[in-house]
Parts: structure tokens; C-alpha cells; sequence
């Protein structure tokens, strides 16, 4: 399983960084919507009740983070559904020995990807001013919590992907990912959220991973437990779900 | 216009409204993809209106303009995407063939977008209404913002055009998508000019001619009759659609000397 998963990753990740259509929309997104945030939403900053210690920058930073990390699952999902559709993908299902490794090696390229993301990410928003409160510990912290939503968002595209097994799948990939971060408190804490968005981020999931990963960065850690035990959750979850796409594939030959 | 460019035109707009209407992928995107994304900001950002110097006290008021912008922007992609599809299938070369003028062509083509553009005003503005937003200019202002509206749709289906001609590649513009959203992301979408105290974002922000459709919209929706935003964002959607149509046209006649 171990070698499958290797080839695999080895495969999707040379696409990646060789293929500038790859490369430059998983890096460029995640860097407008921090710009675009950090930079056109500053003076939410100073709106009435707003108490973030480290600033509008370092908020954003963390949506952003977990934005990238499960939009490079999605993305990793569309580059499976991409090898099914042109027969790629069937030629792996029918030389690996185990097929569960052939999804593990697209998660394997989706962290990899998730990783280059961060890097500049991270680089940019310091060289931006972004004020780090938190230890290295609350920081490894925060990265480990992106990388569990990454892999989570991994395995719900995967699971999609082998189901349709066509590129006209990727809106039923990536819909419902936009659809649940936005619906958790993007620009504001919850405690600023009122009516209906309030009603329905108190009970998103990403609630918690967001308010978690800005405690992180903060130094002034929340809901640490909660946060890791629904990434995990998640994960379980949707490996599950991968695991029934891979039988559906397997079932159509 | 002659009868025989009459003709063509009505011809060529027929097909494009026609093949618009039949393809719920290009009109289902463009409309709840912009809803989705004013009912989320409208209620997240709601706070903004306490900053001092916001000009109004409902964001969903303010942000109302922005569904205008992104659903002009899915008018890029299909109006181009329709006619790369047409290079791609060969179906422009068999077009070359007949005395179809170039005008034509580029209008008829666009009247899809003028089309999808009415469609998504009326939807935005609509929904925005019911949903509680504020139209400071009154009724009488409704069909100057759909006129607007559809005008800076049609702007932006001159540069899909282009982009089709230029890349004959429906891939190659699926990836201007990414492009034109960096445009919005960088105007004063979320918040006024004067309230952008980033300054390297302000600048931008200024500098953007989208920030000047917004405020267009927002002159209407907010202020009431303000002639100077108006003529501003009309003359900007003009701007647009010249340079567009000049670049088409320009790209067309290469297109067509290459086939």
C-alpha cells in the first residue's frame, strides 16, 4: 500500500509543481482572499465589541489557512476525477496491489500541495505585520488542525471523485466546502454575529476550528479538544465515504 | 443597419439567447452563486455599519451592488466559453465561409449576455428588495440599475469575446475567471473608499474602476439621485464595452485569417 501511495503522490505532485495551471491558482487564491480580507477588511478591526488580540490580519490569517487547506483537498479531488475521466485512473486501479493506497497518494499530494500553500502564506502575512501570540506549540497547534482539514477535505472530494469519476463533479466537490466555511464567522467572532448566520455558525462545525485555530494564534488557546476531536471526526467520516467511491469504482470497472 | 446585417444579427442573437436559456449551467451559477454570497456578507458584516463615516445603517444595502459586479462576471465566462466552443467545434470556420459580417458576429453573440444580464439584475435586485435592502432613489431608479446592470454585463461579455478569439480554448477562459475576481477582491466591495484604512488597498481600491461600478450602484441604492457616480459608472461600462469590441473585432480578423 505504502509503495502505491508513494507513486501516486510522487505523480500528482510532479503534475502539480511542473503544471502552472496547477500551481498558480492553488497558491494565488488563498494569497486574494487573505489580501483581499486582511488589507480591504482592516477597520473591522475597530468595530464596537471586535477584541481580537492580534489583530484583523492575524484573524483572517486563520480562515484563510483552513480556506487553503480544504480547497487543496478539493482541488486534489479534481485531479482525480480528472485521471478517471481520460482512464488514468483505472490504469492505477488495475496495477495496484492495494487500491486504498491509490487514495492515500492523492492525499499524500494534497498535504504536499497544502504545504507549499502555507509556506507563502505564512510568509507573505508576516512580511504583512501579522502579530503571532501564540507558542510554538499553539502554532503546531494550528497547522496540525489545518492539516487534519485538509485531509479531511481530501477524502470528501476523493469520495466524489470516484463516484462520478468525470471533472463535471467538482462543483458537487467544492459547493459544499465554500458553502460550510462561509457559513461559520468569517469576518467577525460569533459573539458579532447576529440573526440567522449566527443561528447556523453556532452549530457549524467550522465554528469550532475557526475560533480554535484563532485561539492558537492568539496564545490564548479555546476549545482545543472540541476542535481536534471534529477534525478527526470528519476524518473518520469521510474515509468512510471514500472508502464506498472507491467500491463504486471498483464496481464500474 | 441594412437589411442583410439586420438579419445576420437577429440570426446570430436568436442562437445565443436560445443556447443561454437551454444551458441551466451557465444561468443557475450566475444567479445563486452572487445570492449566496450577499446573504452571507450581508449578515457577517452587518457590524460594519457601526464604524464611524459608514454611509448606511444595512450592509445588505450596501453590499446589494456586488451581485451586479460577479454576475457581470460569469458573463465573461460564457459568453466566451459559447463562442471558444464554436472555434473549438469548427463551427466559426463554417461561419467564415458565409458573408456574415464581423459586426454581427460580435453582436449577436452578445445577446446572450444581454439576455442572462436582465435575468440576473432583476433576480438581485428582487431578492435584495424583499430581503429588506434600502432604494434611496426610489422606484423610478429600477430600470436605471438594470440598464446599468446590463450594461457592464454586455461590457464584460466584449472581453470573453476577446478572450475566445484570442485563445479559442474554453479552458483558456475559465482561467480569466480567477483574474476578474482579483478585480473585485481588490475594489471597495466590502467597504467605502474612505474606510479603507489599509493604505496600499486604498490605492488599489482607487485605482480599480470596479470600486466606480459599485459606487454607481450604490448612489442609487443609498444616496438617492446622484448624477456624478452615475455618469461615471455608465461611462466606465461604455469604456469597457469599446475597448472590448475593438479587441474582438481586432482578434476575429486574425482568427479568421488564420482558418
Amino acid at each position: 500500500m505504502i509503495a502505491v501511495a508513494r507513486a501516486v503522490a510522487w505523480r500528482s505532485i510532479h503534475n502539480f509543481l511542473t503544471n502552472p495551471a496547477f500551481l498558480a491558482p492553488a497558491v494565488m487564491f488563498p494569497l486574494f482572499f487573505f489580501v483581499s480580507f486582511a488589507g480591504g477588511l482592516a477597520a473591522i478591526g475597530d468595530v464596537p465589541g471586535f477584541d481580537f488580540p492580534s489583530g484583523y490580519t492575524a484573524f483572517q490569517f486563520v480562515f484563510v489557512l483552513l480556506q487553503s487547506a480544504a480547497f487543496g483537498g478539493v482541488f486534489t479531488g479534481f485531479a482525480m476525477a480528472r485521471d478517471f475521466e481520460s482512464g488514468f485512473g483505472r490504469r492505477y486501479m488495475l496495477a495496484a496491489s492495494r487500491r486504498s493506497g491509490i487514495v492515500a497518494g492523492y492525499a499524500l499530494a494534497a498535504l504536499f500541495r497544502s504545504f507549499v500553500t502555507w509556506v507563502i502564506l505564512t510568509a507573505v502575512a508576516l512580511v504583512a505585520g501579522m502579530q503571532v501570540d501564540g507558542s510554538g506549540v499553539d502554532i503546531f497547534g494550528l497547522y496540525a488542525l489545518a492539516m487534519l482539514v485538509n485531509v479531511a477535505a481530501t477524502l470528501w472530494a476523493a469520495g466524489v471523485a470516484l463516484r462520478v469519476r468525470s471533472i463535471q463533479g467538482g462543483p458537487l466537490m467544492q459547493f459544499p466546502v465554500f458553502l460550510i466555511l462561509f457559513l461559520a464567522p468569517v469576518y467577525v467572532p460569533l459573539d458579532l454575529l447576529d440573526g440567522w448566520i449566527h443561528t447556523i455558525a453556532s452549530i457549524n462545525p467550522v465554528t469550532a476550528l475557526l475560533e480554535a485555530g484563532r485561539g492558537f494564534i492568539s496564545g490564548d488557546p479555546i476549545l482545543v479538544a472540541a476542535s481536534f476531536a471534529i477534525a478527526i471526526g470528519l476524518t473518520l467520516l469521510f474515509t468512510l465515504w471514500a472508502r464506498g467511491g472507491l467500491r463504486s469504482a471498483e464496481a464500474a470497472g | 443597419m441594412n437589411g442583410a446585417l439586420r438579419i445576420q444579427v437577429s440570426q446570430l442573437a436568436r442562437r445565443s439567447v436560445l443556447r443561454t436559456l437551454r444551458q441551466p449551467a451557465q444561468i443557475v451559477p450566475a444567479l445563486v452563486f452572487p445570492l449566496f454570497l450577499l446573504a452571507v456578507n450581508a449578515s457577517g458584516l452587518q457590524d460594519a455599519t457601526n464604524l464611524p463615516g459608514f454611509p448606511t445603517d444595512s450592509y445588505l444595502t450596501f453590499v446589494l451592488a456586488v451581485p451586479f459586479i460577479q454576475g457581470a462576471l460569469f458573463s465573461v465566462m460564457n459568453s466566451g466559453t459559447d463562442l471558444a466552443r464554436d472555434i473549438e467545434t469548427g463551427f466559426l470556420n463554417r461561419l467564415a465561409l458565409t458573408p456574415l459580417h464581423g459586426a454581427a458576429l460580435l453582436s449577436g453573440l452578445l445577446a446572450g449576455s444581454f439576455v442572462l444580464g436582465i435575468v440576473q439584475a432583476a433576480a438581485y435586485l428582487s431578492v435584495g428588495l424583499l430581503a429588506g435592502a434600502e432604494l434611496a432613489a426610489g422606484p423610478a431608479a429600477i430600470p436605471v440599475i438594470l440598464a446599468l446592470s446590463v450594461s457592464i454585463t454586455v461590457a464584460f461579455g466584449t472581453i470573453g469575446l476577446f478572450a475566445a478569439l484570442r485563445f479559442g480554448s474554453g479552458e483558456a477562459v475559465q482561467g480569466l475567471f480567477p483574474v476578474f475576481f482579483v478585480f473585485l477582491f481588490l475594489s471597495s466591495m466590502a467597504l467605502p473608499l474612505d474606510l479603507l484604512t489599509t493604505d496600499w488597498f486604498h490605492a488599489i481600491a482607487a485605482a480599480n474602476p470596479i470600486s466606480y461600478l459599485l459606487a454607481a450602484f450604490r448612489s442609487l441604492l443609498i444616496e438617492g439621485w446622484e448624477i456624478g457616480p452615475l455618469l461615471l459608472g455608465f461611462g466606465i461600462a461604455a469604456a469597457i464595452m469599446a475597448v472590448g469590441m475593438f479587441a474582438a473585432s481586432s482578434a476575429l480578423k486574425t482568427r479568421l485569417v488564420r482558418t
